[in-house]
């Protein structure tokens, strides 16, 4: 790719194509911060930076109350998420992160989904999924039932699939939290 | 106590003696305080310059540079000198004035989001939210700034909150549970690195502002002259090692000798001490140093893998890590005589390319003399300052430094205007030294405000001007690379530079004539007060050699 000072006209296909390099695998950052005004800016800033589109987050309190915890999940962009990683340790409210290994990581999210059920019928097969998702159903109208699923991803996912054909109204998202498996469990 | 008054307790605390700044509305309170803390107050004619004076003070005393504005523009002002301080490490501590609590977020006036606008360029910020809070924060601060990986942190107090009675006691220590620089280096990585030195056989010391920053310049020295290894420096280390030395290469990178970067080129270990990579001394990544294995100390480890894969890393002090490394290396007592090939064919490379340039045969100023006249004149024992440019690449080339700390300039940023501001806080911090901003005619202007400073704060800085009547670098780019298509770099004929200088009550001389030039130089060091010398030097003289955008060490030209 040209320096700013050469005169090389650069080709569009080429500034994307260096552009859009992804790591492929997905990352899911647990980090404990000090529960102070900004933090969470910072670290989004650290992210947005570098090109790191973040697809989920949440923060919530922790079992100290002077500590939040931050999960993250990012898609890996260009950049190796290890600068990432260290630009926010460089952070002085950072005091902890880890980068979750998927396969050893118990992770979890909350999805409400408001489904349009006019008719008997398809109020009873969304009931039924959702019984099989083991979700509950949290709010009943005329028009439209509202499920709360709780799970994986890919079991969000799954489900969304599932009730989507009936008319998926809203779907709202916590974001996943999680935590590393215990040692020597399965 | 008011909370203003706490702050000026703990400015004291921290040791601070001298601060740079501007009042207005929002820092009012702070302004009643220092009338009578007992500080000298450096009285700034643009926030910027007291942001670079702040740094010239910490870069040519290695303590905390402070600077103050008031809220919106004051501190929006600072927004250059404090993106100056973070990316050449210089420990600074800025306090700006916030608009009254019940006012933020509101558009009121004079109101900008300081810390929202400086949150990527800043070490650290507060934005103070309860006025008991304040001494804490400044400690933090002044601790933050200068431990570590030096850098800014802007602290932003609401008028009102600086205006509360607070309960105030010496704060002894600071507890940042997410702030742990490592120091000390460890022990099996820097045995390692002796082992790596003792068995290369074309190793290269490469040596940057950390070791300046660490304060470490006689460790480093210690280290190099262990054998005689082949030693350089970045545009940020230099100093650090001296340039009159034997083993010396000259600086490396796009504008280094050619004897420092075919080194680097065709090294098979690099040992980089606080050193970052940066792009100016690589060239094309790709093609850096293809033959090396790295050892990379560092204080901070987000630079260790960043640009060129360390193979041994150690994160910590250079101050700390160099005694051990060079006692390490020294007990295994290896051949020096394995590294004589080596220092053979950098002697035939430094005999063949040494740095030159064609002088004139009439009076014309060839910059590259006007440097080397300053160096005469100066007996090259001044603090030298400079802007951004060829001026710059120039001085680094041809003032052969031999002490750290007294070659002061934007290396990371690349601030066109910090060499006059920057002048004047190196001066407040080392009266005794000539302190020299040699500076260039598309940069001064940029700052020429605080000759105003120099002159009613009395602080005798003198200004080199190279003056070529262009932008110089970029024109020496246009004409290289963009087939002489000067757009917008000519600087015509404004202004007067002799009648400006004397206008804000300073010296003005003016030099054209070869052989004036050591002795106006020499005059105006001897002068008492500030003085501007416009030196009239060669128009169209290009900065060689260097590496051409995006190549490689070996495709040095001229």
């Amino acid at each position: 790719m040209g320096e700013p000072g050469t005169k090389e006209v650069l080709n569009l296909a080429d500034l994307e194509a260096s552009g859009g390099i992804r790591t492929g695998r997905k990352h899911v950052l647990s980090i404990l911060v000090e529960n102070k005004p900004g933090v969470l800016a910072r670290i989004a800033g650290l992210f947005a930076r570098r090109g790191f589109n973040i697809d989920s987050l949440a923060v919530g309190p922790t079992d100290d109350e002077s500590m939040s915890r931050i999960t993250l999940t990012v898609d890996g962009a260009a950049h190796p998420i290890d600068q990432v990683t260290k630009q926010l340790h460089k952070l002085v409210h950072v005091i902890k992160i880890r980068d979750l290994d998927p396969p050893e990581t118990v992770a979890r999210e909350l999805a409400l989904f408001k489904i349009s059920c006019h008719e008997g019928d398809s109020r009873a097969q969304v009931m039924q999924f959702t019984d099989i998702f083991r979700g509950k159903t949290v709010d009943v109208s005329k028009r439209s039932v509202t499920v709360e699923v709780t799970g994986g991803d890919d079991k969000i996912q799954a489900f969304e699939e599932m009730v989507r054909p009936f008319g998926l109204i809203e779907m709202v998202r916590t974001g996943e939290v999680a935590v590393a498996r215990g040692r020597g469990a399965t | 106590m008011r909370a203003v008054d706490a702050i000026m307790e703990c400015l004291k605390a921290e040791g601070v003696e001298h601060v740079f700044g501007i009042p207005g509305g929002a820092n009012l309170p702070t302004y009643d305080a220092l009338y009578d803390a007992g500080l000298r107050h450096v009285q700034c004619r643009h926030e910027q310059g007291a942001g670079h004076a702040a740094e010239g003070y910490a870069k040519a005393s290695g303590r905390v540079g402070v600077a103050l504005a008031t809220s919106g523009p004051g501190a929006t002002n600072l927004v250059t000198a404090i993106a100056d301080a973070v990316m050449d490490s210089v420990p600074t501590v800025f306090l700006t004035g916030q608009v009254r609590t019940e006012l933020i977020g509101t558009d009121g006036f004079q109101e900008a989001d300081i810390s929202g606008i400086t949150m990527p360029i800043v070490k650290h910020s507060i934005l103070i939210q309860d006025p008991r809070d304040i001494p804490k924060a400044i400690h933090e601060a002044f601790h933050i700034a200068r431990t570590g990986r030096p850098g800014p942190v802007l602290v932003d107090v609401p008028q009102d909150l600086s205006r509360a009675d607070i309960p105030y006691e010496p704060v002894s220590n600071v507890h940042l549970p997410g702030y742990q620089p490592t120091t000390d280096g460890n022990a099996k990585q820097i045995r390692l690195a002796a082992k790596a030195l003792a068995n290369a056989r074309r190793p290269v010391i490469y040596g940057g502002g950390g070791v300046v920053n660490a304060g470490a310049a006689k460790e480093f020295r210690e280290l190099c002259v262990s054998d005689p290894f082949p030693v350089t420096c970045t545009l940020m280390g230099l100093g650090a090692f001296p340039a009159d030395h034997e083993q010396w290469l000259g600086m490396l990178g796009m504008h280094g000798t050619r004897a420092a970067n075919y080194a680097m080129d065709e090294a098979d270990l690099i040992v980089a001490i606080g050193a970052r990579f940066d792009d100016r001394v690589t060239g094309k990544l790709s093609e850096f140093a293809p033959r090396a294995k790295f050892i990379h100390v560092d204080i901070d480890p987000a630079e260790i893998s960043k640009n060129v894969p360390a193979h041994i890393p150690i994160v910590g002090d250079a101050k700390n890590i160099l005694p051990k490394l060079t006692a390490e290396y020294r007990a295994i007592d290896s051949d020096g005589a394995r590294l004589e090939g080596w220092v053979e064919r950098i002697r035939g490379w430094r005999e063949k390319h040494p740095l030159g340039y064609e002088d004139s045969t009439n009076s014309e100023i060839k910059p590259q003399y006007m440097v080397q006249a300053l160096f005469e004149a100066t007996a090259g024992q001044a603090i030298v300052t400079s802007d951004v440019g060829q001026h710059q690449m120039w001085a680094a080339q041809y003032y052969g430094f031999t002490e750290p700390r007294r070659w002061i300039n934007s290396g990371g940023l690349g601030t066109m205007g910090f060499g006059l501001p920057s002048a004047l806080g190196a001066k407040v911090a080392c009266p005794d030294l000539d302190v020299v901003c040699l500076a260039g005619d598309g940069s001064l202007i940029m700052t020429v405000q605080e000759l105003a400073t120099c002159v009613d704060e009395q602080i005798p800085v003198k200004v080199f001007l190279m003056n070529n009547g262009y932008l110089g670098m970029v024109r020496q780019w246009q004409e290289l690379f963009w087939d002489r298509r000067y757009s917008s770099v000519k600087m015509g004929g404004s202004p007067d530079w002799v009648k400006l200088a004397e206008a804000f009550g300073a010296k003005g001389m003016r030099v054209t004539e070869k052989g004036e030039l050591v002795g106006a130089f020499k005059d105006a060091l001897a002068e008492d007060g500030p003085v501007l010398v416009d030196v009239r030097v060669t128009p169209e003289e290009n900065c060689y050699p260097m590496i051409p955008a995006g190549q490689a060490a070996r495709d040095m030209v001229g």
